[in-house]
């Protein structure tokens, strides 16, 4: 059993990040001394209620954020004093985000949306081609590229919006409170999706407030207060395989 | 993220929102249209202005007229105050070097006064009828179509002949516009206050460009008319006074008008013969100012130094005409400089709206990895993009303006069209298509993304 834990390689590693944010004269400590790890191919969740720090820890893991202090590794890589446009390297090579409200783009339809992030990286238009095709058959929706996603339903625009979150490749897929706007079956329906994700072997960390949600990962860190209250692995505890 | 495709978003953006687009671009369209059709009728106009100067004898011709209203100083000599003589035409052949083709020319113009012609029936009054010298030819730029000049015979013995223009033969004789046939009436005698005078020569016919052009398309547009068998159109058009006038006179040698018209001209035969006007040139138009001190002193010798002459040159003309069109272009540039500021005020204005509303977007580019440079580029494209589009329709409705302007002006003035004012005016809106998206872009390029994704 040790033996597997030292083969999963760690892709993220956080040790003793703040963050502190100004508000009105007053400080806020957002985060207080957050470390923890994430190894590949890991499925975690990230819980605790609004006003904790979950979101605040969620955009520094996902690079869209600086911390205060502390250090940050990504992908053996030291990222907390990475400038802005390394930053936006990163999140468009290393990472995938999927968010509560899809952040689609109106005016794209279904292809462009995914093709998106290709865009960004320069990757030739015969290639963004296949690589989008190929992320849309994954969330099945490949027959609905030439939509826009006004003419989609909500589960099948996030289904639009984790293919996005594919298509690059990326190490590590965030997803914040991404059945949060979906009924509770076609929520069902994209945590199942994630699952699937999870069995070829991505990382994927979900943000929620939910503890039913959080249920399905085999690991959960509970944030209160800026700080980690509880982080439990199903497997080390021995309490699933 | 490569150029092509941040173009292509842009693009995608304008056409998303066509009508809006349209509104942005409308401020920057009549910009580019007006400071075309400014240059365009500025241009026009000095054409216009510069063919009648032309003309009328260019740089290198000198007037010399009766001044009867004297120097306060020499009021009291106005008595002794002679005129302008033959006394003067031969003393500045002998003294006045620099000066050419000295011609005397005893005038009788206008309407009232003016002389009378007939032929049959038929009478008109022309503008100018002069007793002169053949060198007025080359003076005034005539040039004769038919027959001759009268030559220095004819005016040795006051023979009765006359060279007519164009204008006189079509009202003596029909147009041939109503004849459908030029008529040449040379031979014919015909009665100028009752003298008989036998027409010898006739000039060509003289037309400004603009003219001509606009006869010709209104000639076609008439023969589609008949073709489609309505009643063709017959505008009231009149072509630069100068070229009517040059048109509308009649020539005869300097001594049968004294002869012949003595009392009509009050005039004396002889060396003390009045002359109207004395008219003459130069080889250079840069020899102007020694040649007038030249003349001046000739005169101040025959008019026992009283001034009761004045130099007229075309000189004071062109300094006016380069002083007007300078000030029409300049007040007509700044009119269109203004008119594209504020077209690239609406641009910035939408720009920094449509930021505004797409907040949310420019939180997602960024988070799937546009970077602040991206995102500058793009909004600085869209507003470019405008700009351009802008520019090009401002071209083309610039086309239609100028048709506008062209029924409105004079024909000798029509405008015209020439390239620069067209590719200042494009640069000019793409540069202001460039400084407006500045502003907006650099302010959306700062937003940070988690703000951005918050943003609802």
């Amino acid at each position: 059993m040790s033996d597997s834990q030292e083969s999963q390689r760690t892709i993220l590693e956080l040790r003793d990040i703040t963050k502190v944010y100004q508000l009105g004269g007053e400080e806020i400590r957002a985060l207080d001394g957050v470390s923890m790890k994430i190894s590949e191919g890991e499925f975690m969740s990230i819980i605790g209620p609004s006003g904790s720090g979950k979101s605040t820890l969620m955009h520094i893991l996902g690079c869209l954020d600086s911390p205060t202090s502390g250090t940050l590794n990504l992908d053996g890589q030291a990222i907390q004093n990475a400038t802005p446009r390394q930053l936006a390297n990163i999140r468009n090579r290393k990472i995938g985000f999927v968010f509560q409200f899809f952040n689609l783009l109106p005016k794209l339809n279904v292809l462009q949306n995914v093709e998106l992030p290709m865009i960004y990286s320069g990757i030739s238009a015969r290639e963004r081609q296949e690589r989008c095709m190929n992320a849309l058959k994954m969330v099945q929706l490949a027959d609905r590229r030439k939509h826009r996603p006004a003419e989609l339903s909500g589960g099948q625009q996030q289904r639009v919006a984790i293919a996005r979150a594919l298509v690059n490749n990326p190490r590590i897929i965030f997803a914040d409170e991404p059945t949060g706007n979906l009924d509770s079956h076609t929520g069902e329906l994209i945590l199942d999706l994630f699952h699937n994700l999870h069995a070829e072997g991505r990382t994927l960390v979900l943000v929620t407030h939910d503890p039913t949600i959080a249920a399905i990962t085999p690991r959960r860190i509970e944030i209160r207060d800026g700080k980690i209250a509880t982080n439990v692995d199903r497997r080390l505890a021995g309490i699933e395989k | 993220m490569n150029l092509w495709n941040t173009i292509a978003t842009g693009f995608r953006e304008i056409l998303a929102h066509k009508f809006r687009s349209l509104l942005t671009m409308l401020g920057i369209i009549l910009g580019v249209s007006s400071l075309v059709a400014m240059s365009a009728t500025v241009k026009g106009m000095e054409n216009g202005l510069k063919e009648a100067l032309e003309e009328a004898g260019g740089l290198r011709a000198i007037r010399i007229e009766y001044e009867d209203d004297l120097p306060l100083r020499q009021r009291h000599l106005a008595d002794q105050a002679t005129g302008i003589t033959m006394h003067d035409v031969y003393a500045l052949q002998q003294s006045a070097p620099l000066a050419r083709r000295i011609t005397p020319l005893i005038e009788m113009w206008g309407f009232r006064r003016g002389a009378l012609a007939r032929f049959g029936g038929r009478r008109t009054r022309p503008y100018k009828f002069a007793g002169t010298w053949p060198d007025v030819l080359t003076i005034e730029q005539h040039e004769l179509a038919y027959g001759r000049m009268f030559n220095a015979f004819d005016d040795e013995e006051a023979r009765s002949v006359c060279v007519i223009g164009t204008d006189v033969r079509d009202d003596l004789f029909g147009s041939p516009e109503k004849l459908g046939r030029e008529e040449i009436p040379i031979g014919k005698t015909i009665t100028v206050n009752s003298q008989p005078l036998t027409i010898i020569g006739m000039f060509r016919h003289y037309e400004s460009e603009s003219f001509k052009k606009r006869k010709e398309a209104l000639a076609k547009e008439n023969e589609a008319l008949i073709a489609a068998g309505k009643e063709p159109r017959n505008p009231r058009m009149r072509d630069e006074f100068i070229f009517r006038l040059k048109n509308s006179s009649i020539y005869i040698p300097l001594n049968t008008m004294l002869l012949k018209f003595r009392t009509a001209v009050h005039a004396r035969a002889g060396a003390d013969a009045q002359l109207t006007t004395l008219k003459m040139e130069i080889d250079d138009a840069k020899q102007l100012e020694p040649a007038l001190q030249q003349a001046r002193n000739v005169l101040m010798f025959t008019h026992k130094g009283i001034e009761d002459f004045a130099f007229r040159t075309r000189e004071d003309d062109a300094g006016e005409i380069t002083t007007s069109i300078s000030d029409a272009r300049r007040s007509g540039g700044i009119i269109a400089a203004i008119s594209l500021i504020v077209g690239g005020i609406g641009i910035m204005n939408i720009m920094l709206a449509s930021i505004s509303e797409r907040v949310r977007e420019i939180g997602l580019r960024k988070a799937v990895g546009a970077t602040t440079a991206d995102v500058f580029v793009q909004i600085l494209v869209e507003s470019t993009v405008i700009a351009i589009l802008g520019g090009l329709l401002g071209l083309l409705t610039s086309f239609g303006l100028i048709q506008l302007i062209e029924n409105l002006t004079p024909e000798s003035n029509a405008p015209m069209l020439t390239a620069t004012p067209m590719i200042i005016a494009f640069a000019c809106s793409v540069t202001i298509g460039v400084l407006a998206g500045l502003f907006p872009a650099i302010k959306a390029s700062r937003l940070h993304p988690i703000q951005a994704l918050r943003y609802s």
